[in-house]
């Protein structure tokens, strides 16, 4: 889709950044803007977002990386049935983020049998091709990802494969955020894929509590530009508003068959964020009439505690939640780095600590500490 | 984790269609049982399920209107 070039149109950039300027000037005050998706943190990185933006405005990664909040609980279950020699199926990201002690890849070294796989679809095709073989998909995601889950468990999965489900649901996750009294986030650009599910209406109660400006956004980089413009726009007349930039995408609506597919199989309940908090409303459960597929209830698997989230002085539960930058933790590419990861922020590629140790950014100058 | 891709629908056969990214990549087996597409149309692919029909005009339109609401910005315009 050539279209897409141009949102990578350095001209426009140009005057897009003039009129942030002029706005930012209008506006007389620091402005923190949080993003809540690692594709965007990976955008603003990558295209040096940041280095176009006043010094009065900042736009900050907020709880935006499945597997970074995915709970230790949950890694060490599937370590343990991993090692207790079940076969593992997961995403590549996943299975690298540590739970308690270890990870999944950890666990392979040792013997496991755990297997990276691209598409929930993959998961069910390895287990139908290997009747004999007991599975086990490990299911993390948000509501993107949880639709395609959906759909196969509606579709007679084979009973040879169960579900280790940790789906959270960003709505609820922004909510949170938007109440932090520590945060003190002016405003929002919100997850494009993740809403292009939910439509704008699953944050209309959000922002009538919180009255903040909401663009939902794309995922280029004039998309980000465009939607910072926005806010700032919103700010200077006052007028704070639910807009959306990313029109070829996100909806009012949303995608309704997905957000069917979704209810038919998952039940919102409150979920844990690793190192965050219960978050009511936030986690896409299985339905009870699907708890034959259910791993919890089929090995006996304890639910989500909150003990033992990170290793000692790790502040990942701080850049996460989108309270730091990653440079503010003392082991931030000392002890911690992508080479030899210790918290799940700096596993993913969606973690913010990776994605600014990828683009060699070792220091927090520049950033509002 | 939501990374998504957007690729032309080349054919489709019951939930699933085979579907074009460019640049030489095409995949079959996608499914396409959550939107309601037709050959030719594009839509954004998410984990191997495509997750919504992508709308082309409005990615011009909003482009377009963005040209235009900026083209006195206090920038030199290029053309």
């Amino acid at each position: 889709m050539s279209v897409l070039d141009g949102y990578r149109d350095p001209h426009l950039a140009k005057r897009l950044k003039a009129r942030i300027d002029r706005l930012s000037e209008a506006i007389g005050r620091d402005i923190l803007i949080m993003h809540v998706c690692g594709s965007h943190e990976w955008t603003i990185t990558h295209h040096g977002v940041r280095s176009l933006l006043p010094d009065t405005v900042e736009v900050r990664a907020g709880p935006g990386c499945p597997v970074c909040v995915t709970p230790a609980a949950d890694i060490d279950a599937a370590v343990n049935l991993a090692l207790e020699g079940k076969t593992i199926l997961t995403y590549g990201d996943m299975s690298r983020a540590k739970g308690s002690k270890k990870s999944l890849a950890e666990a392979k070294t040792l013997g496991a049998d755990v297997r990276i796989v691209y598409s929930v679809h993959d998961a069910v095709k390895i287990a139908k091709s290997r009747p004999d073989g007991e599975f086990m998909f490990f299911a993390v995601g948000f509501e993107t990802t949880a639709p395609a889950t959906a759909y196969e468990i509606l579709h007679r999965p084979p009973s040879n494969l169960r579900l280790l489900t940790s789906y959270r649901y960003v709505p609820s996750a922004v909510e949170a955020v938007s109440r932090s009294p520590d945060l003190r986030v002016d405003a929002f650009i919100n997850a494009g894929h993740a809403s292009t599910i939910t439509g704008m209406k699953a944050y209309k109660a959000c922002f009538d509590e919180c009255r903040k400006p909401m663009v939902f956004s794309g995922f280029e980089p004039l998309d980000v530009l465009i939607s910072v413009a926005m806010i700032l726009t919103q700010i200077r007349e006052e007028e704070p508003k639910m807009e959306n930039e990313y029109t070829r995408s996100v909806t009012w609506e949303g995608n309704v068959k997905a957000q069917e597919t979704m209810s038919k199989a998952f039940d919102l309940r409150e979920g844990y964020w690793r190192g965050v908090a219960m978050i009511p409303n936030s986690a896409l459960d299985l339905k009870p009439e699907f708890s034959h597929l259910d791993a919890r209830a089929h090995y006996g698997l304890s639910r989500s505690g909150e003990s033992a989230e990170f290793v000692k002085n790790a502040r990942c539960a701080d850049v996460i939640i989108g309270k730091i930058d990653p440079p503010e933790c003392p082991l931030y590419m000392k002890e911690c780095t992508p080479a030899s990861p210790l918290g799940p922020t700096m596993v993913s590629s969606e973690g913010t600590c990776k994605i600014w140790a990828d683009h060699r950014i070792v220091s927090a100058m520049g950033c509002r500490l | 984790m939501c990374l998504a891709f957007p690729g032309r629908v080349i054919t489709i056969d019951g939930d699933f269609a085979k579907v074009d990214f460019g640049e030489g990549t095409a995949r079959e087996g996608i499914n396409v049982s959550l939107v309601d597409v037709r050959p030719g149309q594009y839509v954004l692919v998410h984990a191997g399920y495509a997750i919504q029909v992508m709308d082309e005009k409005e990615a011009q339109k909003t482009l377009s209107y963005w040209r235009e609401i900026l083209a006195y910005e206090g920038v030199e315009t290029p053309r």
